[in-house]
């Protein structure tokens, strides 16, 4: 399909900009003034409603079909939410207005911190954090700010993490100046409490646990990990990555977390519209309050809502303003449109993904034969072995039966993994509709793996060379390859 | 399981529960320890339906001023532009606004294809070679940038100018300290930033942090900023305002190692301050360090065209805590967006926005001199769509006064500078006319003073 720049054709447009008479003549200093015009696409209306139109039809989203991708919690995002953010009351609103001229979006706000601390079972809150791994990276700012406050920071230099994280765990750890230790995972799938016990010590800062893990798997030591972590003077960190399983059944407070960051674009149906926007608030424990972002958004005595920014212990700021707004509308009016019931939703998650569990144990091997939590972890080690057949064949072959494939090659304990996660969104056809294809596909492995090798056949584009990409890196359209396309009919900047 | 959202009878339950070889939904929850589990319902209000959860969400957007109701002025980074409607129709088809990052290209052609003309489109404007997917907003992306020139220069100090938009100096000194950055703020003199004093302040820096317009809506000697920043061999970092760069010289042509900046302008919703994109683009030379996503090109089995996430070995789920940066989820629907309002503007459109912005902005400082009697308090500089003025009493006051009238007149500058504490920063975007502001002079000369 053809780039909107191979569209384009010098003196189209789709734009009219209000042009007035009588003011003043633009005047740009002439050594500030633009050379060259951008190579901007010259379009009009229609023909840029049918390039998007048409880009759109080759790609897949939840409202698609299926989309198991593991701990990444594709589930329904409400069409009601689109509608409720774009009233002229929130998408209108300019951040720096007065408070008295947005007591209704700080409300919003404050309604939802009040939600998020009885769902983690904490004491203080902060939105301001954009996605997940900034929440993370906000999450260890405090660490370091409460350690500071203590004279300890010297001392505390240590982040503990297993080896089935996130990849931003380390990765936060790191840009937050702190050294990882590792620790094991044990043959249940539970952090290796021994390897724990031992590397655990006055050096250490804290824990970063996603719980239940990335393996689908609710830690069965995690009274045992608190004791050792406490007992240390060390702080627990939650990534609330894996939220969706638990909510309304155990807080991470009351699993003994000190810092939690919260999803709301995976537990709380803020739509990751290819790749974001997110929304990653940090929940905390009253002692870490102190340092948490500004503004604060607050409920005075008088009932009025307001920002505190006199927080003398604050860490600073982690983005602009009380963060993405327009995430916290659909979260919020997600939550209210399930109230107590989230715990239903958490419910119906973890029960599709044991039946999914249950219905492909003997297909595929199954590395921790437990009962999971809202998603589990497959191994195509088997088909490897016997017919050269890998995880990644298994999932380009899933997108020909119309199925998004589910997180391949991860969480890296695994070979070959396939973690998958159903949501509760779906209904019982369509998980075994995704079971019946995975059982085939596992036939087809053996009958004719060429078949699996040569997938997906049914795509708009066959399978991608990634590797070539990353040798001769093009991360732009080439103009000066095309001149047809080049100059565009515009006039530079007149200036005086 | 009777909820709009959940899809299980009492049937399928019994039949999954068997399938799973368990006697109860709360069985399955047995790993859980006892003294870990809540043990009664969430204290949350009760489920409210479609139709009674929009008139509650109508209620609290009634509460809000929004630029619909009052006549706004106000900018200082967050501008009320003009936002088309195919902009709301590409963002909202389904296939888009309900994706995952594109993991499995060949699920995704759409949106990389869309994020590979976003990226030829930030490089077009900045002059830039690379431009990642996006980042989270105009403040993060600076933070990002320091660590790219943290690890390109080994140097550990960050120069930025005080004419830099507050908010973008406090997020970049709130992660400074993890990055083990310490970060140095120049002063501005009559509103801009001088060269030389820049060029002293550079010394052993790894980069130097300016605007352009700056935080002031003043044109700085970008040039000569950029030069000062070189002859240090600290990286020049433009922070821009993309909408300005029909009229405004690109960062990439007058020598800028990074040119990054807020997007909203360009497509976005203010929406109270998000969700927008930030955008970072640089020379082909940090293409290694950037941080986040990158779609490149590339061809499928048959030889076809086709685009992927590229360069991932920067990326924290391969290269864990080598990463070049921890972003995973970025602004990817905002940035499209973005790329959807580029492409309604084309290049002509881009500069007659910024001539009718700047042509509007002109005329409302020529009658906020003449009708309301005002100072300009950086009279010799020349501004794009945006200025100061002293109101001649605490900007705050006059602020509220006007909004009494209707009128939101502008910003307080005295909210992040000592001794602007009667000055008002007023932006005026194609979507204000010369009756409003008209109107801003009359309310201003009722009202100021």
């Amino acid at each position: 399909m053809k780039l909107i720049y191979e569209k384009s054709q010098p003196g189209r447009r789709a734009s009219v900009i209000p042009v007035h008479d009588g003011l003043p003549a633009p005047e740009v200093p002439a050594e500030l003034r633009r050379a060259k015009p951008p190579r901007l696409p010259e379009v009009p209306e229609f023909e840029l409603v049918r390039h998007f139109t048409e880009l759109s039809t080759r790609n897949f989203g939840i409202d698609s079909g299926f989309y198991p991708l593991g701990s990444c919690t594709m589930k329904y995002n409400p069409r009601v939410n689109e509608r409720l953010v774009g009233l002229p009351g929130f998408a209108r609103l300019h951040p720096y207005q007065d408070e008295d001229g947005v007591q209704g979006a700080l409300e919003l706000e404050w309604r939802l911190q009040q939600i998020l601390l009885e769902v983690t079972g904490l004491d203080a809150v902060s939105l301001q954090p954009a996605a997940g791994s900034q929440g993370e990276l906000t999450g260890l700012m405090l660490v370091r700010a409460y350690y500071e406050d203590r004279g300890e920071s010297e001392q505390r230099r240590k982040v503990v993490i297993p080896d089935t994280a996130h990849g931003t765990n380390p990765a936060s750890v790191t840009m937050a100046g702190y050294e990882l230790t590792h620790v094991q995972t044990d043959a249940r799938g539970n952090i290796d409490v021994e390897d724990l016990r031992a590397k655990v010590d006055e050096h250490t800062a804290a824990l970063m646990l996603t719980n239940p893990s990335t393996l689908g798997l609710f830690d069965e030591s995690i009274e045992e990990i608190e004791r050792i972590f406490h007992g240390a003077g060390a702080l627990m960190y939650y990534d609330g990555a894996n939220l969706n399983a638990v909510c309304g059944i155990s807080r991470p407070g009351d699993m003994g977390f000190d810092i939690v960051h919260i999803n709301l674009h995976k537990t709380f149906s803020q739509p990751h519209g290819g790749g974001g926007p997110g929304g990653g608030p940090i929940a905390v424990r009253d002692m870490l309050e102190p340092f948490l972002p500004v503004p604060a958004v607050i409920r005075r005595d008088d009932g009025t809502f307001g920002l505190d920014f006199d927080r003398p212990k604050t860490i600073g700021k982690v983005r602009g303003f009380t963060g993405p707004f327009g995430v916290f509308v659909r979260a919020y009016a997600y939550m209210r449109m399930y109230g107590p019931r989230l715990r239903e939703m958490s419910e119906a998650a973890v029960l599709n993904a044991n039946y999914m569990r249950a219905r492909l144990r003997n297909a595929y091997e199954l590395p921790y034969d437990r009962l999971c939590m809202h998603e589990f972890v497959l191994s195509a080690r088997h088909l490897k072995r016997e017919h050269g057949v890998t995880a990644l064949d298994v999932a380009k072959r899933l997108m020909d039966y119309g199925f998004h494939p589910p997180t391949i090659y991860f969480p890296l304990v695994v070979p070959e993994a396939l973690m998958i996660e159903p949501t509760e969104t779906e209904t019982k056809e369509t998980l075994d509709a995704f079971c019946d294809a995975m059982l085939e596909i596992a036939r087809e492995a053996a009958e004719n793996p060429a078949l699996l090798k040569g997938a997906p056949h049914h795509r708009p584009v066959r399978r991608l060379d990634e590797v070539r990409a990353a040798k001769t890196p093009v991360v732009k359209y080439a103009f000066e390859e095309h001149p047809v396309s080049d100059e565009p009919a515009v006039e530079l900047p007149k200036g005086v | 399981m009777t909820h709009p959202f959940l899809a299980l009878t009492d049937a399928d339950v019994e039949e999954m529960l068997g399938t799973v070889g368990v006697a109860s939904i709360d069985e399955l929850f047995r790993d859980i320890p006892a003294g870990m589990r809540l043990g009664r319902a969430l204290e949350l209000e009760p489920p409210l339906s479609e139709q009674e959860l929009s008139v509650h969400m109508a209620e609290l957007a009634a509460r809000n001023v929004d630029a619909t109701r009052e006549v706004s002025f106000l900018g200082a980074g967050i501008y009320d532009h003009y936002v088309p409607a195919v902009v709301d129709a590409v963002m909202q088809r389904g296939e888009f606004l309900t994706a995952y990052t594109p993991y499995q290209p060949e699920m995704s052609q759409g949106v990389l294809q869309a994020i590979f003309e976003y990226q030829t489109a930030i490089c077009e404007l900045t002059g830039m070679d690379v431009s990642n997917a996006s980042g989270y907003d105009g403040e993060t992306v600076a933070a990002d940038a320091c660590y790219i020139a943290k690890h390109a220069t080994g140097r550990t100090k960050i120069v930025v100018t005080e004419a830099t938009n507050p908010q973008v100096r406090q997020v970049v000194k709130t992660y400074a300290p993890g990055f083990g950055l310490e970060v140095v703020e120049v002063p501005h003199r009559d509103g801009t930033t001088d060269p030389g004093e820049l060029r002293r302040a550079a010394e052993g820096a790894a980069a130097v942090i300016f605007q352009q317009p700056n935080f002031f809506g003043c044109l700085e000697p970008t040039p000569d900023l950029a030069a000062a920043a070189n002859d240090a061999e600290a990286l020049p970092i433009a922070h821009v305002d993309p909408l300005s760069l029909g009229l405004l010289e690109a960062p990439g042509r007058y020598g800028c190692a990074i040119a990054l900046g807020e997007g909203q302008a360009a497509g976005n919703m203010p929406s109270y301050g998000g969700p927008h994109y930030g955008f970072l683009a640089a020379r082909q030379t940090f293409i290694r360090r950037m941080p986040g996503r990158i779609v490149g090109e590339t061809v499928d089995a048959a030889g076809e065209r086709g685009y992927v996430l590229t360069l991932q070995t920067r990326e924290q789920h391969i290269r864990r805590e080598k990463a070049t940066s921890n972003i995973t989820t970025n602004q990817t629907l905002l940035a499209l967006g973005g790329l959807v309002y580029l492409t309604w503007l084309g290049p002509q459109g881009l500069r007659e926005l910024g001539e009718t912005c700047l042509s509007l902005a002109a005329y409302a400082r020529e009658r906020l001199l003449e009708v309301a009697g005002l100072e300009p308090l950086f009279a010799e500089q020349a501004t794009f769509k945006e200025f100061a003025v002293r109101v001649g009493r605490n900007a705050r006051d006059v602020i509220r006064d006007a909004r009494a009238l209707g009128v939101h007149p502008g910003y307080a500058l005295g909210r992040d500078y000592e001794g602007m504490d009667d000055v008002l920063l007023v932006a005026v975007t194609e979507q204000r006319t010369p009756a409003e502001i008209d109107r801003l002079a009359a309310v201003l000369a009722e009202v100021a003073r």
